[in-house]
């Protein structure tokens, strides 16, 4: 029987709730990112480019444009016979149907799934990363270390340790603790929830967890601490390089900005490892006779009669005469009338911002949700 | 929508005005307005008036017009029932012949179960709906409908084909000179019955006196019920030089612009994903257009600027045209200039070109001291 050596899981299904209005129609993997980008782009063109063909993406909240923009796959070369990706809600089954309680029953749901696939190895990974990664030396160090379970984890500053997910390891990197947002951290090795599986263990660790009534099916809660537990050899691998979870609107405006930086941490404009994303066929971006651009990124669709500064502007993006943008992450199909500023926000999918209207002093960030006609000033979020 | 209709795209096209930039590739698979090919326009014409099954007959030199059009994916044109279809120059062929390219895939047309055809050339640059056209065709009754645009600046329109019109009929068809006077230029789109079509290449290679469809037509106008039908949008036609510059500087009117991207629906290109393109602090663009993943340090204006371009500090580029993935010096002053793909143009150089006649610099030179 044909079979995979590796498959992933990508776990879609999260609200978002912090990223607030960004996530009320849409799922958190599918907001726009970085001008052209979806955030789900990024995990996905990884696996692309890490020759990984076999792709289960679950959700759960909000799935329309997250569906619509996966579709077949065709972006990230992921339509195959055998293999490619497939969305993979919860369904209804001969004992009824459940939501997915949490990270780890999404992937016990979906069992049959991977069983199909008769894989090795399942790499586990989330939605709304931004990063770039090539899975494949993960894999290798996983094989080489005999490992029944990886986890990619990423030095953090130790001031900012106790927000994450803490990984303590010995000297060989083996992990013999996990702390989930420790007061007083031991180390500072952070988890990207990034992590491969030998599949046998793993499915025998989801059915054992499915066994307790009070388990919150979650990987970093339930899972790991009882491989722990139970002897099992978890390895952290370490990852140097830009990695960003933009869970709040903060860190999604501040992920954005990174991508301006003169030194930016994440190579968008290498010819190999790109980061795939639909394309809407829309015509090349257009800066008018009195624009004036500056530090900033424009995507196809735009039209620019205005001034631009260290901002990142989406596709189908009009900017009128004398209008002035810093600071700023505007996403799809934005209109800035003439005259209108805008300072520090995140102007959602569709927003109007009528002529000689102010957005925004700099001081905190604000955010307009999508669709809104902007008819008065809007100075704090 | 054109469900009864097949698209045959013929790319025997004249290409001595425009060599330069025809070295390496058809005149169809030129790229334009920073994002697109020649071909995009006629191809995506077709597929948003209906069409699911297009035929193009190619040349020489295919390679680059076969990496740019694939499968047919990005017109939606990768199907089982019906879908893209490229025949192939073989030696038997004469370049400008066409119907020994229809002679030798008769079957094509056999096979499919269109009943009729929308026959064109790919040099006219324009946003068009046929679908309207068909319908007057039909309508109409004639057995062939050729497209036409009333123009004035014939010199845009160089040796392209003259309908002279009585009561919407085609009487006669000649060449334009290029006089200045005010012409009715054939824009090479044809509507026509398979039928016709046929009988059309068998007589061609019975009798032997016309050696391509389109000349048949013309010069049997009177033979048959030939009409013509205006269309009133913006055209351009790419057929030299000195009128591939015009129509790039055209499209920088954004009514231009607006009108040839999606007035009938969006013109599709084939995707590079390329990242979004970034405006360094010391950039200064004006009046320009400019496509995904450049990135841009110095100074533009009144220029198209392709994919991946890199423009460093200093650099002036003006009045010109840059094809995708060249890079532009520091300090180096482009004016009136159409930079051919992959080039790069070094430090301190200054190219400049004649208003109307463009210095051209051919694909993957390297422009050094």
């Amino acid at each position: 029987m044909r079979k995979k050596e590796i498959i992933a899981m990508i776990l879609a299904g999260g609200q978002g709730t912090r990223l607030k209005a960004l996530t009320k129609n849409n799922a958190k993997p599918a907001v726009p990112f970085g001008g052209k980008y979806r955030i789900i782009d990024f995990v996905l063109s990884n696996c692309a480019n890490s020759s990984i063909d076999t792709v289960g993406v679950l959700t759960q909240y909000q799935p329309l444009i997250l569906n619509a923009h996966i579709g077949i796959g065709m972006t990230w070369d992921l339509d195959r016979k055998f293999g490619g990706v497939r969305i993979l809600p919860p369904y209804q089954h001969e004992a009824g149907g459940n939501w997915y309680k949490g990270t780890a029953d999404a992937i016990y749901q979906n069992i049959n799934y991977i069983d199909y696939y008769n894989p090795e190895y399942v790499l586990v990974l989330s939605g709304d990363h931004i990063y770039k990664m090539d899975y494949n030396p993960m894999l290798e160090y996983h094989k080489e270390k005999k490992a029944d379970c990886t986890i990619a984890v990423i030095e953090v500053p130790m001031e900012e340790a106790s927000r994450f997910g803490i990984m303590n390891t010995h000297e060989d990197g083996r992990i013999y603790e996990f702390e989930e947002k420790p007061k007083k951290p031991k180390s500072n090795l952070a988890s990207m929830g990034i992590y491969i599986f030998n599949w046998n263990k793993l499915k025998h660790f989801l059915k054992e967890d499915q066994k307790d009534p009070t388990s919150s099916n979650d990987f970093g809660k339930n899972i790991i601490p009882k491989m722990l537990q139970a002897g099992a050899k978890l390895y952290a691998y370490r990852f140097y390089g830009y990695w960003k979870d933009v869970g709040t609107v903060e860190s999604y405006w501040e992920a954005n900005m990174d991508l301006l930086k003169e030194d930016c941490p994440i190579d968008l404009y290498e010819s190999v490892n790109k980061i795939y994303a639909f394309d809407y066929s829309l015509p090349p971006q257009y800066i008018g006779p009195e624009a004036s651009v500056k530090n900033s990124m424009i995507v196809d669709g735009c039209i620019i009669y205005g001034e631009v500064e260290n901002s990142v502007i989406s596709r189908g993006v009009y900017i009128g005469k004398n209008a002035k943008v810093k600071d700023s992450v505007i996403l799809p199909n934005v209109r800035i009338e003439d005259g209108a500023v805008v300072i520090k926000s995140v102007v959602g999918n569709g927003v109007r911002i009528r002529e000689g209207i102010r957005v925004g002093d700099g001081s905190e960030i604000v955010l307009i949700p999508e669709n809104k006609d902007v008819k008065e000033n809007i100075i704090k979020g | 929508m054109l469900r009864d209709y097949m698209g045959v795209i013929l790319l025997n096209e004249d290409e001595s005005n425009i060599r330069s930039l025809t070295l390496n590739r058809p005149l169809a698979s030129i790229p334009i307005f920073a994002r697109y090919r020649v071909i995009d326009f006629i191809l995506s014409n077709m597929v948003n008036s209906g069409i699911t099954n297009v035929g193009i007959f190619v040349k020489t030199n295919s390679r680059s017009l076969v990496d740019h059009i694939g499968s047919g994916k990005p017109w939606d044109l990768n199907r089982k029932i019906d879908g893209l279809f490229i025949f192939n120059y073989t030696l038997k062929q004469l370049v400008q012949e066409d119907i020994n390219s229809f002679k030798y895939n008769m079957e094509y047309f056999f096979r499919s179960k269109k009943e009729k055809v929308v026959l064109s050339r790919s040099r006219m640059i324009c946003n068009i709906d046929l679908e309207k056209i068909a319908m007057e065709h039909e309508k109409s009754g004639a057995d062939v409908t050729i497209v036409y645009k009333k123009v004035e600046n014939s010199d845009m329109f160089l040796s392209c084909d003259v309908l002279n019109i009585k009561d919407g009929k085609v009487i006669s068809v000649g060449k334009n000179l290029g006089m200045g006077e005010k012409i009715n230029v054939s824009m090479e789109i044809f509507f026509m019955s398979k039928e016709f079509l046929i009988q059309a290449i068998y007589k061609c290679i019975q009798e032997g006196n016309c050696s391509s469809v389109i000349d048949y037509v013309y010069r049997h106008v009177r033979d048959h019920d030939v009409r013509a039908y205006e269309f009133d949008g913006y055209l351009g036609c790419i057929n030299s030089i000195a009128s591939y510059y015009k129509v790039s500087m055209d499209f920088l009117d954004q009514d231009i612009m607006k009108e040839l991207c999606s007035k009938n629906g969006y013109i599709y290109t084939k995707s590079y994903d390329s990242p979004p393109t970034k405006y360094l602090n010391g950039s200064l663009v004006t009046n320009s257009v400019i496509a995904n993943g450049s990135i841009i340090k110095g100074l533009v204006s009144n220029s198209i600027i392709g994919r991946r371009v890199i423009i460093e500090e200093g650099a002036e580029v003006i009045n010109s045209i840059i094809f995708s993935r060249c890079i532009i010096g520091k300090n180096v002053k482009l004016k009136n200039v159409i930079i051919d793909k992959n080039t790069i143009i070094e430090e301190d150089k200054v190219l400049i070109g004649d208003d109307k006649y463009p210095i051209v610099i051919e694909k993957g030179s390297r422009i050094y001291l």
